[in-house]
């Protein structure tokens, strides 16, 4: 396997979306989407995989700053999304197609007692 | 005009060993839309690096989940001894192959039970964890545990299996494998079960591809996919094919486990055959620097393990994306338009494993 | 060409022979000699390191260098034997037996003899708390 599988590219939020676009063009199925608190910014990766390759996506946005929802591009990516808002409070756009999808959870896919519990103040 | 009506399903259940929550929107008895939620048994496993070494995250991440308990640690420790460049033995491989294996066959027999008993056969879930519970003496005799084995460090294993060991688990599986062809035959052929899971929950290869479906779910709708064959651990020196269905229902899903079933005690006798002598850990000193992305297949399909290491022995993050989690929009999919009895067929023939998924 | 009654057959033979399970209280359960039931410690050859209890990952483990004691919550253990594989001086082991219900949640307390010369070593060794399997 090339490069062991650890292809990162950094990108900035603008591209996120067309980068997921052009990925689906391409048969990519999305492999899974994470999150990383680093104090006062988040690190997102976003992964694609076709066959047996896979790529991933970083991107470092501030702690506020609003995330597209791939959603609408890969369905199966509002799983991800909730989590990403729910455990680590990253500032996701509505997920899904406005009124058509109703996969935004606001913040019911973890029916936990804590709010954030993976990125506390003072941490 | 139907009448609608939001029936909730789980999180306690009969068919669910495991609290996950549904609910299920019905149009008479047709569902129409389902709306999960889990996070009953949330317990923030990935957190802990902060407080745990990444050393004693070994015995954290095999904690994550009861089934793939020795998959989930091998493939954290494949991240890291990938981070650090260390070589690991081969005799260290190959006996991480046969307790992967070992470890896939005994899933797919606790799953066979589970869908015995979710369609009411009772003495059938019985027959297959009878044939299961051999499999958790043999760890047992290997490891010292029946669940969890604690066998994984970085940099190869704990325990070695001798050579009559080896032979004396061949023994017994080729034992097993006459038995097995009669219980699995059942599944197979016998007309009040192939009733309940022909033509039951369709996901259509586009489907399964734009849901992210992972694992049997993917084999099963047409997709030779499997992650043993990018070759970690010693995958890439046995040789197996694909396990693969185009029927893209329950049956076919039921089909291709018990077919990987037969291809696991093939691989242990392979790996058994082929295993060099030498040692089973490699030396490791320092602390681990830089991230890796590992894929491994687990029994219920591909997991994805994240690790950042910044130098010192805590982590800066772990990651683990079961594959539970990813069938879970395959899961959704599959029960649009179903009929409100087939529901918990359809939520087990995912496989699912919602503690794995509650990290 | 799915069959009836495909069950019959492994249902009679099941009526003529024996079971898969053992009569547990009275045929006890034999464990191999690998099962990791509980930690043992030969307390004589502790040194009171505390490698064992940094390295527990519940945080199970109680050293005390100044009185020699090893402590131990036994329902805290999760029986990982990480302990054991560090030990400097391997006095630790992980043997079968699992540990006993019991009313409360109490450490088992092992005392090394004060004496450090002493000529006859295994004999002063006292076990406190409840002695578990």
């Amino acid at each position: 396997m090339e490069n062991n599988g650890q292809n990162i590219i950094e990108i900035p939020l603008e591209e996120l979306l067309p980068t997921a676009m052009s990925r689906r063009e391409g048969g990519w199925r999305i492999a899974q989407a994470c999150c990383t608190y680093l104090g006062d910014s988040y690190e997102l990766s976003y992964s694609f995989a076709r066959e047996y390759e896979v790529v991933h996506y970083r991107i470092v946005i501030a702690k506020d700053e609003v995330v597209p929802s791939i959603t609408p591009v890969y369905k199966s990516a509002f799983l991800y999304e909730n989590e990403m808002k729910e455990l680590f409070g990253v500032n996701m756009e509505y997920i899904g197609v406005m009124g058509i999808l109703g996969t935004d959870y606001k913040n019911k896919l973890y029916r936990i007692n804590e709010e954030t519990p993976f990125v506390k103040e003072g941490q | 005009m139907a009448k609608r009506s939001v029936v909730p399903f789980g999180p306690q259940h009969p068919v669910l060993p495991e609290p996950i929550h549904l609910d299920l929107v019905l149009e008479d008895e047709v569902v129409v839309e389902a709306v999960p939620s889990i996070g009953y048994v949330h317990r923030g496993l990935e957190t802990l690096v902060k407080k745990k070494d990444y050393n004693e995250m070994v015995y954290v991440t095999e904690r994550i989940c009861g089934i793939c308990s020795f998959m989930h640690g091998m493939g954290y420790c494949n991240a890291v001894e990938n981070i650090m460049n260390v070589e690991v033995p081969d005799r260290a491989k190959y006996l991480r192959t046969i307790w992967c294996e070992m470890s896939r066959l005994h899933s797919h027999l606790l799953w066979l039970g589970l869908l015995a008993d979710a369609f009411g056969f009772e003495a059938l879930f019985m027959h297959s964890w009878r044939l299961r519970e051999k499999i958790l003496d043999m760890f047992e005799i290997s490891t010292g545990g029946r669940v969890i084995f604690s066998v994984n460090k970085i940099g190869g294993v704990l325990k070695d299996m001798p050579a009559d060991m080896l032979k004396n688990f061949v023994q017994i599986l080729d034992g097993m494998e006459k038995e097995l062809r009669e219980t699995t035959n059942i599944f197979l052929n016998d007309y009040t079960v192939k009733s309940r899971m022909v033509g039951v929950g369709i996901l259509s290869p586009e489907d399964a591809l734009k849901r992210g479906a992972v694992g049997p779910m993917m084999r099963a709708s047409g997709y030779a996919i499997d992650m043993r064959k990018t070759g970690y651990a010693a995958y890439g020196d046995l040789d197996f094919e694909i396990i693969t269905s185009n029927d893209c229902d329950c049956y076919a899903r039921c089909q291709v486990r018990i077919g990987e079933i037969f291809q696991s005690i093939d691989i242990i006798r392979q790996a058994a055959a082929k295993i060099p002598d030498g040692e089973i850990a490699a030396a490791v000193k320092g602390n681990p620097d830089g991230e890796f992305f590992m894929r491994v297949e687990q029994p219920r399909g591909e997991a994805f393990y994240y690790v950042r290491a910044n130098g010192t022995k805590f982590l800066d993050r772990m990651r683990v994306r079961t594959p539970t989690f990813a069938n879970l929009p395959a899961m959704l999919q599959t029960l649009k338009g179903a009929q409100y009895a087939d529901v918990p067929i359809l939520i087990l023939t995912i496989d699912p494993c919602i503690s794995c998924t509650e990290r | 060409m799915s069959s009836i009654m495909s069950f019959t057959g492994m249902a009679l033979k099941n009526l003529f022979s024996k079971p898969a399970t053992i009569q547990y209280p009275e045929q006890p359960k034999v464990y191999p000699e690998r099962t990791r039931g509980h930690v043992e410690i030969n307390i004589d050859d502790c040194i009171f390191c505390g490698m064992c209890m940094r390295n527990c990952p519940p945080r199970a483990i109680k050293v005390d260098r100044a009185s020699g004691t090893w402590e131990i919550m036994r329902f805290d253990c999760v029986q990982c034997g990480y302990c054991v594989n560090g030990c400097p001086k391997k006095c630790l082991s992980i043997v079968p037996g699992y540990t006993e219900p019991q009313m409360k949640k109490e450490a088992d307390r092992f005392v090394k003899p004060p004496a450090p010369k002493a000529e006859k070593p295994a004999e002063q060794k006292q076990a406190g708390g409840q002695k578990n399997a």
